[in-house]
């Protein structure tokens, strides 16, 4: 199991634990002393008419009881100390190294997945140790101290506990043998019930359309039947463990009186004896009973600690060069060199052989259907991936010879969902800049085209951000993006088909600022639309990964047969014969 | 229109992970242990009670046989520590004997006695099990149906509830109402409802149980009964401010997870590793704090039960066997007498729990009746028109509508749209395009005004009947967890396979469900991912022509669809269109040029309408959208 690799973020608390073990002792030790005094009084104090006696011990009695609910408390701290000590130590260890992934690592395990095991995994596991601290710590040292308590009390009575012991195990062994199975059956009728709830909303418009509520109602009918008769029968099964446990219990207890009477009548064990050892059976019954229903919870903290270790332990795939090159100053030319990539573990490569140079002061544009590889393209730049083979330069230094920190401070990316952050709309445009001055942030918002609805709002630049933006709609989101771009005033520009989401009339306006504003700098962009880059200085149209044509929109409408055919669909003839002309 | 779209990006926000993907964002039901977590309050909850108890009405005589069966199985139970006790004095009395008769050897004990007893304890045990797992099992039947039943007139309601009821809600919050809280309702309730009983018998059994051993015993024990209920409401109510600041700090750290990961390649690209760490760190911290203390405080109440325990535990072998040295009660008595201290405790320890466990099952239950009562659509009249063959015109006659109250977005709109005729919605994004969509499919009705089709006003129409004169294509691809052929066959009942190959090969979506592994029987999965955009496209397109509707609705895709593809579905909705009556929202300049009615919208209000050559010549909004969108400047 590689989930035992997060006993290590244990090893701040090695003191705490052994101090918490001392106490948990002292705790066991104390509940299981009580008996004896009580044994005491009955054997010494009552049979031999000794008031003293039973004054003195009950005394004893109280301080004992003191002393353990004291010891008691005590683990109670330590415990809730150590174990989410543990998990925030754990939590923060994996966010770091989320944080340090590449696009590569991030997309083997999914986002969802990622956030699943920094949240849900880590609170899994933290219980799971609290559980193990208060509960089979104190269970487990309380079973071994009241069976040998209970040994030296009657030795000839202790298989009555064994009895009990293996009969309770056995029980819950098999219910459970029985019951986990349906437990993923349960799982999985849980989820089709939701998948169908889901589909219900999310297919409102259409069902209504089609009047299909009838046979949808029908389709939920059939799982919530299936659930309810499996969660029954679960449930009747799981019931049937409480009365189980108590017949054991109460079986064993009988069988102890039983034995107890025999014994006393011979004079070989003494009734405060018998009573004493009532209490500890019980007790290391009970013991031993937690323990096994722990042992039921570590199968899925172990999966959770596997899942765990799993992003530990991954490798991260780029890394920052031993000796960095030194980053010039200015410029930003942008040179790709016989590029192909291929994604981890596929098959083809997205792209062959791409070469291009993208110059300071001019508009790159790249144009292709769907799956084409044109983003990839983009996302290659700042070493979202590392190229397979090729080179990308930027001003002549291979991108893999920059620190990413440095590579990325020059360029300005915005992708083509717009992420936006939880906080103010200030915070959100500065956030690569926190630097940026009022006369900045106002610009950047300005050459946006995000201006006109910021002025609109109630707190202007200071309106909140709802988490992932949802406060604001796809165009205002996407202007913000961009935005952002603008206001860390960046050597290159990537704008990957970012302008989607926005109208056609905010995409000329939004341009034709941006052209003002990114004087001097290298701006790639992608897209589908032809009218957002007819202007541009150099166009490259990728298909199937290649290039398969490079020039103006003039020249590519007469020489390039995939642009005309993309063209074609989105310009009127009109246009197109003007344009070739 | 909301977006009717599946994302499966922030399945995550889910507090099931494996739920999979719906869209609600950071929901109520996120917490983790909910069982052990904050309790969220009820606003009414006498009203929801009393609507609980009616769900439970035809099941009053089962609650009351439950009710029955515990008291009897608690009756059993409390019996069992006197009978051991009894046979312990049994034990003594013989010992007794012995001493007194100065026999050692002889035999004194009354075995036979004992066994009798014991004979009697099985039995008491037998019953108590027995009635206590009848109880169980009628509960869990009564529980299951009720939860049966809620879950049924969810998804009932659902589909009785008008658009506008979703429109402004998040699928995550409905979702969390079907699963969370009906959930929450079948564990709580049903623990509740039994345990409840069983510890009130048991306390009151008990009680009566201690007096008749011994009142002075009793007495002092009863001191312990209000120290213990005080302590034990103060630690709970304590810990509870903590549990609900921890609750509050999870999610903190859950929404800032969730928000960096989501948002990973920004992060990057913004070089905000740093930053996103230092944020983590501090809300960690925080959350730290209050999660150490949460669980601190409610581990307290162990400790502090088990003190009082102990300390009654000493106070009866003290003052039980100072009493027995004066002759006034039995060894047998004080161990029994001891058994019940013991579990005296137990019961007042679920008291609590369960008074808050009942809290949140009402409060989950008064969400769910929340959704239950809220105002459906209205219903059908009466004397519905038949619409017998539609020839497709349609009529708006002074029509005004607005999603908000008193707020209009379309402000007496007037248009007559002859059958056959193809409108084009245009207009920027957010212009409100798919109002028109939403006040013709009824999804939302007109708030005054007249919307006719071939003459009749649609509200005279049953609505089911006049969406059968639909057919509706929308960008946001609707299709369900089934094959293709299923999702196909959707919009009309018993379609042989032929005529879903005709309407498959009608739209030129044939070939490519031909190379698809399985071709028709190919399932298409939970996420409806493992088919493209564009190929979705084609078969919702073929669902709307194996219908074969005389009125279209189409949503004209804007982007990823690649070109070829795109070519593909053009012909396919040139095709469909022929002849009928057609609204497109429209994005292509030639659907845009080719309608003979356009109509321009901006701010959710239709502010110009006619054709492309009247709309240009008067040079208002549609000139410079046009100007704007498509000549280059």
């Amino acid at each position: 199991m590689s989930g035992t690799k997060i006993l290590k973020y244990l090893s701040p608390y090695v003191w705490p634990l052994i101090l918490m073990a001392i106490f948990v002792y002292c705790q066991v030790s104390a509940t299981l002393a009580l008996p004896d005094y009580m044994a005491r009084i009955i054997n010494e104090g009552i049979m031999k008419q000794d008031t003293n006696l039973i004054f003195r011990n009950g005394l004893i009695m109280i301080l004992i009881a003191i002393g353990g609910s004291l010891a008691a408390i005590a683990v109670s701290y330590l415990s809730s100390k150590i174990s989410t000590g543990f998990a925030r130590n754990l939590r923060e260890a994996l966010f770091s190294k989320v944080e340090n992934f590449s696009l590569i690592e991030l997309n083997k395990f999914s986002t969802a997945s990622l956030i699943t095991r920094n949240t849900n995994d880590v609170q899994q596991i933290q219980m799971v140790f609290m559980m193990f601290f208060r509960i089979a710590l104190l269970a487990l040292l309380m079973g071994i101290l009241s069976t040998t308590k209970a040994y030296y009390l009657a030795p000839s009575m202790t298989w009555i506990m064994a009895v009990a012991v293996v009969s309770l195990i056995l029980i819950i062994a098999l219910l459970f043998k029985i019951i986990i199975p349906k437990f993923s059956q349960l799982q999985k009728l849980i989820d089709k019930l939701n998948l169908i709830t889901r589909e219900l909303l999310t297919g409102l418009r259409v069902i209504r359309a089609f009047n299909k509520e009838d046979y949808e109602a029908q389709k939920f009918n059939k799982v919530n039947q299936d659930l309810t008769h499996l969660n029954l029968f679960i449930n009747r099964l799981m019931m049937l463990l409480q009365p189980a446990m108590m017949l054991i219990m109460n079986f064993m207890m009988i069988a102890i009186v039983w034995f107890s009477a025999k014994q006393i009548e011979l004079g070989s064990l003494q009734v405060g004896s018998m009573l004493a050892f009532l209490q500890y059976s019980m007790q290391a019954v009970s013991a031993f009973l937690m323990i096994s229903i722990i042992f039921i919870a570590i199968p899925r903290a172990s999966i959770s600690a596997d899942r765990i270790v799993e992003v530990l332990e991954t490798d991260i795939q780029i890394k920052d060069p031993i000796k960095p090159a030194r980053v010039p100053k200015k410029g930003g030319k942008v040179e790709f060199k016989n590029v192909t990539f291929v994604y981890p573990g596929a098959a083809e490569p997205v792209l062959y052989n791409i070469s291009f140079v993208a110059l300071p002061g001019q508009t790159t544009a790249f144009i292709g259907s769907v799956g084409s590889g044109k983003s990839t393209i983009i996302n290659l730049i700042p070493r979202f991936y590392d190229v397979t083979q090729g080179q990308i330069l930027i001003d002549d230094v291979d991108v893999r010879n920059m620190k990413q920190h440095d590579l990325r401070a020059r360029i300005g990316y915005v992708s083509q969902k717009a992420i936006l952050f939880s906080g103010t709309i200030e915070e959100n445009i500065t956030y690569g800049n926190p630097h940026a001055t009022q006369e900045e942030i106002f610009r950047a918002a300005a050459t946006a085209q995000a201006l006109e609805f910021i002025k609109e709002l109630d707190q202007k630049f200071n309106s909140s951000v709802a988490q992932a933006g949802t406060n604001f709609s796809g165009g205002q989101k996407q202007r913000l993006a961009i935005a952002r771009a603008l206001a860390k005033n960046p050597e290159i520009y990537l704008f990957d088909d970012s302008f989607s989401a926005l109208d056609f009339k905010t995409d000329a306006a939004l341009r034709m600022a941006l052209r003002r504003e990114a004087k001097g700098k290298t701006v790639l962009i992608v897209t589908q639309r032809i009218g957002t880059i007819m202007d541009a200085d150099k166009i490259i149209v990728i298909d199937g990964g290649r290039i398969v044509g490079q020039g103006t929109h003039k020249e590519l409408l007469r020489n390039c047969e995939i642009y005309r055919e993309i063209a074609s669909f989105q310009l009127s003839p009109e246009e197109l014969t003007a344009d070739l002309n | 229109m909301a977006k009717l779209n599946t994302s499966s990006t922030d399945m995550s926000s889910n507090n099931n992970p494996s739920t999979g993907g719906f869209g609600g964002r950071q929901g109520r039901g996120h917490g983790h242990g909910r069982a052990r977590g904050a309790i969220e309050k009820p606003k009414d909850f006498k009203g929801t009670l009393r609507k609980l108890i009616k769900y439970l009405k035809p099941y009053h005589f089962l609650i009351i046989l439950v009710l029955f069966f515990a008291i009897i199985s608690t009756i059993f139970s409390v019996l069992i520590p006197k009978t051991l006790g009894d046979i312990t004095n049994k034990i003594v009395e013989g010992i007794g004997v012995i001493k007194n008769s100065g026999l050692a050897q002889s035999s004194s004990i009354d075995f036979g006695a004992i066994i009798y007893l014991i004979e009697i304890l099985i039995g008491i045990y037998l019953i108590s099990a027995l009635f206590s797992y009848l109880q169980g099992w009628i509960t869990a039947g009564i529980t299951q149906k009720v939860v049966f039943n809620l879950r049924k007139n969810i998804s009932l309601k659902i589909n009785r509830l008008p658009l506008r009821y979703f429109d402004t809600r998040t699928h995550g919050d409905i979702l969390s109402r079907v699963t969370n809280d009906v959930d929450t309702i079948s564990q709580n309730f049903n623990q509740s409802l039994t345990q409840i009983v069983t510890a009130v018998t048991t306390i009151i059994g008990i009680l009566i149980m201690m007096f008749i051993i011994n009142w002075q015993l009793t007495l002092v024990a009863l001191i312990i009964l209000p120290i213990s209920f005080f302590l034990v409401s103060f630690i709970i109510n304590k810990s509870q401010k903590y549990f609900l600041n921890h609750q509050i700090s999870l999610g903190k750290i859950n929404g800032h997870i969730e928000e960096m990961f989501s948002g990973h390649i920004i992060v990057k690209a913004f070089n905000g590793e740093q930053k996103a760490i230092s944020v983590f760190h501090k809300i960690n911290n925080e959350l730290y704090e209050n999660a150490w203390k949460s669980q601190f405080f409610s581990g307290l109440l162990y400790p502090i039960m088990h003190f009082i325990e102990n300390s009654g535990f000493v106070v009866v072998s003290v003052l039980g066997g100072w009493l027995a040295l004066q002759g006034r009660t039995s060894i047998g008595s004080i161990q029994a007498f001891i058994q019940y201290m013991n579990q005296f405790t137990r019961p007042i320890t679920q008291t609590v729990n369960i008074a808050n466990i009942f809290q949140s099952a009402i409060a989950a239950a008064e969400r769910i009746f929340e959704f239950l009562e809220a105002e459906e659509e209205t219903p059908d009249t009466d004397h519905p028109i038949v619409l017998k063959k539609v020839k497709g015109a349609v009529d708006f006659v002074n029509v005004f509508f607005g999603y908000a109250p008193e707020k209009f977005v379309i402000k007496d709109f007037n248009v007559s749209i002859k059958a056959g005729q193809k409108v084009a919605i245009v207009g920027p994004t957010g212009a409100g395009k798919t109002t028109i969509v939403n006040l013709l499919m009824r999804f939302y009705d007109v708030n005054s005004g007249v919307i006719k089709i071939d003459g009749i006003d649609i509200k005279e129409i049953r609505r089911s009947d006049l969406r059968k004169a639909f057919g509706m294509v929308l960008q946001d691809t609707w299709l369900f967890n089934g094959t293709i052929e299923e999702n196909i066959a959707y919009g009309k009942d018993n379609v042989s396979h032929e005529e879903v190959v005709k309407a498959a090969q009608a739209v030129y979506a044939d070939h490519f469900i031909r190379t698809l592994p399985e071709g028709y029987n190919m399932v298409i999965n939970e996420e409806a991912d493992n088919i493209s955009q564009g190929e979705k496209q084609l078969l919702t397109i073929a669902r709307v022509m194996l219908v074969n509707p005389p009125i279209l609705i189409l949503d004209e895709a804007t982007s990823s669809v690649d070109t070829r593809t795109e070519n593909i579905i053009q012909a396919a909705t040139d095709k469909m269109m022929k002849g009928r009556t057609s609204f497109i929202i429209a994005h292509r300049l030639s659907t845009i040029r080719n309608a003979d009615l356009i109509l321009v919208m901006n701010d959710g209000n239709i502010v110009e309408q006619g054709n492309h050559e009247d709309l240009l010549a008067k040079n208002g909004f549609y000139a410079s959208l046009y100007n704007s969108q498509f000549v280059n400047n």
